[in-house]
């Protein structure tokens, strides 16, 4: 028997994903699904971590049109970048197999919002899978590749910040998959979604979801706990583990598979108890499913629909307890490290009293006191957007002082775009973009992007200079500074670009302090090796 | 100790003070103690320099991550600021491991807090001593075994 180990849940996935014969994992990092591509190429899986989630998408998309097994990972916001390949390879489907590692963050412990990545399993069709602990994220990632490989759909693994994040006990199979040969096969009704092709596969999708579901009410991934206290309770992922624990005695019905749902299995569940609940962590998603397919389940108050579950919060649902919860411990808050390049920076927009519109990264905590330098971040790449839709309308003497600022790897994942529109619709007063260039992507735990010049396990590959794209695109000023040694010379460059009715961007450059050592190790290495 | 009952942990302190890693020593120890283990924290921004808290969990079989408030057997402290802001979760007759009670133990250096405080609490575990040793060694660079080693026993001396 293969030995047990202690995993995170992302360690897992991925060893799972290895188990499973998976060819590729591509993604993009995010908070909390960032180690599960670091670990795959730890234990010698193939990984890559592609200029933002769609294009990784599309990259696990090809493999699993090659005839081979691909996993492609994000964060839950990182979904809504790779939705419109979501939405059409559910109607194309796969000849090998893919499956979405989404990792939801209820509590948002590190996220801009706490969306429940569950939605797009129904908005989709794509069938979705919800572990509780590592040995489930382990079981799963191999039955999702399993599902996706018998039923050529992709499939989403549903992770949360708690199950990604903790760690547990792992038995591993004691022979893996070996990795399929791939080989193209024509198909071209099959993945041209021309309109004539997608009307019959969008029919031949609701025949598969019909089908998996008839799959899930025998031998879907569903665990029946008898109890002795006529209270029923149906659950999914960490929260089942949070209401067992809060009710020992009460009967459960835990769903690894939330869609489809076994609505004959749930209903004649539910038939049995006198009191019913479900625990589920974020939206009404299993409430709102079984409710419509006729059982009575009770709404939980919607003050348990923000924040995680605990097994407190839980012990509250099922006694109906809605008074005001104690407040979390306040600890100390995260902030910019001491001497952070991007603090220069954020110092001059201050003392200028510029509106910066402000995009996702280290620097997003520049929006906190005391620095407070830092007027909007919604999504990754909004900074461009924003920036210029602010200066398209505001006063002059107003629009002069917009700034927006935006990191390296956010700036690859969604900047050129927005330097696009830059270029194509400029505002009277022009603009000016900051681009925050740390060498690393710093926040989610210093992973390379396509400006570093280096992969995912740090060898080198081609590096994509920044300010030579934007010169190209059609940035007339142009400059690249360091924002420590040449702040000076920062302050005043910018000063006379917001005069100017011109488009300017400044690359403010110098290593990430955290990073730096490494970096230099990376590049020693480089030179080492011929 | 051998029990069946779920044994709760919880080290907290502030980003940088090797909270993860003196989790990740203590969860390795339980687990090939032979118990069912949980170890759940929250990264992210920890690196920069906010609150950091690992709950560890040990029995015959652990459910939910999360140690329930009021419940910590053992909660160990590694910021002094911290200690109000985390008493609330200890459990009546609990244990508090204090980073002021270090105050004038000799550790090698002040980065080895974390492991004394291990030493510390390896008194209440009934868990070999090797293992805990055997532990460290594998965790730590060769470089940093000594000063580690060393915090380990100060931690330990510190309960008579």
């Amino acid at each position: 028997m293969s030995e047990r180990q202690l995993l995170s849940g992302n360690e897992a996935v991925a060893l799972g994903a290895l188990h499973a014969g998976c060819a590729r994992g591509t993604g993009y990092p995010g908070t909390p699904s960032t180690e599960i591509l670091e670990y795959y190429d730890v234990i010698g899986g193939q990984a890559e971590w592609a200029p933002n989630e769609k294009v990784a998408a599309e990259v696990a998309l090809g493999v699993a049109f090659a005839g081979a097994r691909a996993m492609v990972t994000m964060k839950h916001v990182g979904l809504n970048v790779a939705a419109d390949v979501l939405f059409t390879c559910a109607y194309s489907g796969v000849q090998g197999a893919l499956v979405f590692v989404v990792a939801d963050d209820p509590g948002l412990a590190s996220s801009q919002d706490e969306q429940d990545t569950r939605r797009y399993g129904i908005a989709a069709g794509v069938p979705i899978l919800e572990p509780a602990n590592s040995q489930e994220s382990y079981d799963y990632i191999r039955l999702a590749f399993a599902i996706s490989a018998r039923w050529k759909t992709p499939v989403i693994l549903r992770m949360t910040t708690r199950v990604s994040h903790t760690t547990s006990v792992v038995q591993p199979v004691d022979t893996p998959e070996p990795p399929a040969s791939p080989h193209f096969v024509r198909d071209i009704p099959g993945r041209v979604m021309v309109p004539g092709h997608a009307r019959i596969k969008h029919k031949a999708l609701r025949a598969k979801l019909a089908e998996i579901q008839e799959w899930c009410e025998t031998e879907g991934p569903n665990t029946l706990i008898p109890g002795q206290s006529g209270i029923g309770i149906v659950s999914s992922g960490i929260a089942s583990m949070h209401a067992r624990e809060a009710a020992p005695e009460a009967a459960f019905l835990k769903l690894g598979m939330t869609y489809p749902l076994p609505f004959k299995l749930i209903l004649n569940f539910l038939k049995n108890q006198t009191q019913r609940f479900v625990i589920e962590e974020n939206d009404p998603f299993l409430v709102e499913q079984i409710r419509a397919a006729g059982g009575h389940v009770p709404w939980n108050p919607e003050l348990y629909r923000m924040g995680e579950l605990t097994v407190d919060r839980v012990r509250r649902i099922l006694k109906g307890d809605t008074t005001p919860e104690p407040p979390l411990p306040k600890g100390r808050p995260p902030n910019l490290c001491n001497a952070c390049p991007h603090g220069y920076v954020f110092e001059i927009l201050k003392k200028h009293d510029c509106i910066v519109a402000g995009d996702i990264g280290c620097y997003t905590l520049a929006a906190l006191p005391p620095l407070s330098a830092m007027d909007s971040q919604i999504c990754m790449g909004a900074s461009i957007g924003v920036g210029l839709g602010l200066r398209h309308v505001l006063p002059e003497v107003e629009a002069r002082r917009v700034v927006s600022v935006i990191g390296d790897s956010t700036f690859m994942h969604s900047g050129l775009t927005g330097v696009t529109e830059m270029v194509f619709n400029p505002p009277p007063t022009g603009h000016v973009l900051i681009v925050l260039d740390n060498h690393t992507t710093a926040m989610t735990g210093q992973q390379e992007n396509p400006a570093t010049g280096r992969r995912l396990d740090h060898t080198p590959t081609n590096r994509i200079m920044i300010e030579e794209v934007v010169k190209a695109m059609g940035i007339k000023n142009v400059t690249v500074l360091d924002p420590v040694r040449q702040n000076a010379e920062l302050e005043d460059t910018l000063l006379k670009a917001l005069k100017t009715n011109e488009l300017t961007v400044i690359v403010a450059r110098q290593p990430c302090l955290l990073a730096a050592g490494r970096i230099r190790s990376y590049e020693q290495q480089t030179r080492n090796t011929p | 100790m051998k029990t069946d009952k779920t044994i709760n942990i919880r080290i907290a302190g502030l980003g940088g003070m090797g909270i993860l890693k003196s989790s990740q020593i203590l969860a390795e120890v339980l687990f090939r103690a032979g118990y069912d283990v949980k170890k759940a924290e929250v990264h992210g921004m920890s690196q920069r320099g906010g609150s950091v808290t690992s709950d560890i969990r040990f029995g015959k079989e652990v459910l939910s991550p999360m140690i329930p408030n009021g419940e910590t057997d053992f909660l160990l402290v590694l910021a002094p600021e911290e200690i109000e802001i985390q008493r609330p979760a200890l459990r009546p007759n609990g244990i508090l491991i204090n980073a002021t009670s270090f105050n004038n133990v000799a550790l090698p250096n002040r980065k080895s807090l974390n492991i004394a405080m291990l030493g510390t609490l390896s008194r209440y575990l009934d868990l070999p001593v090797e293992v805990w040793r055997e532990m460290i060694l594998e965790i730590f660079p060769e470089k940093l075994h000594a000063s580690n080693l060393a915090a380990f026993e100060a931690g330990r001396n510190l309960v008579n």
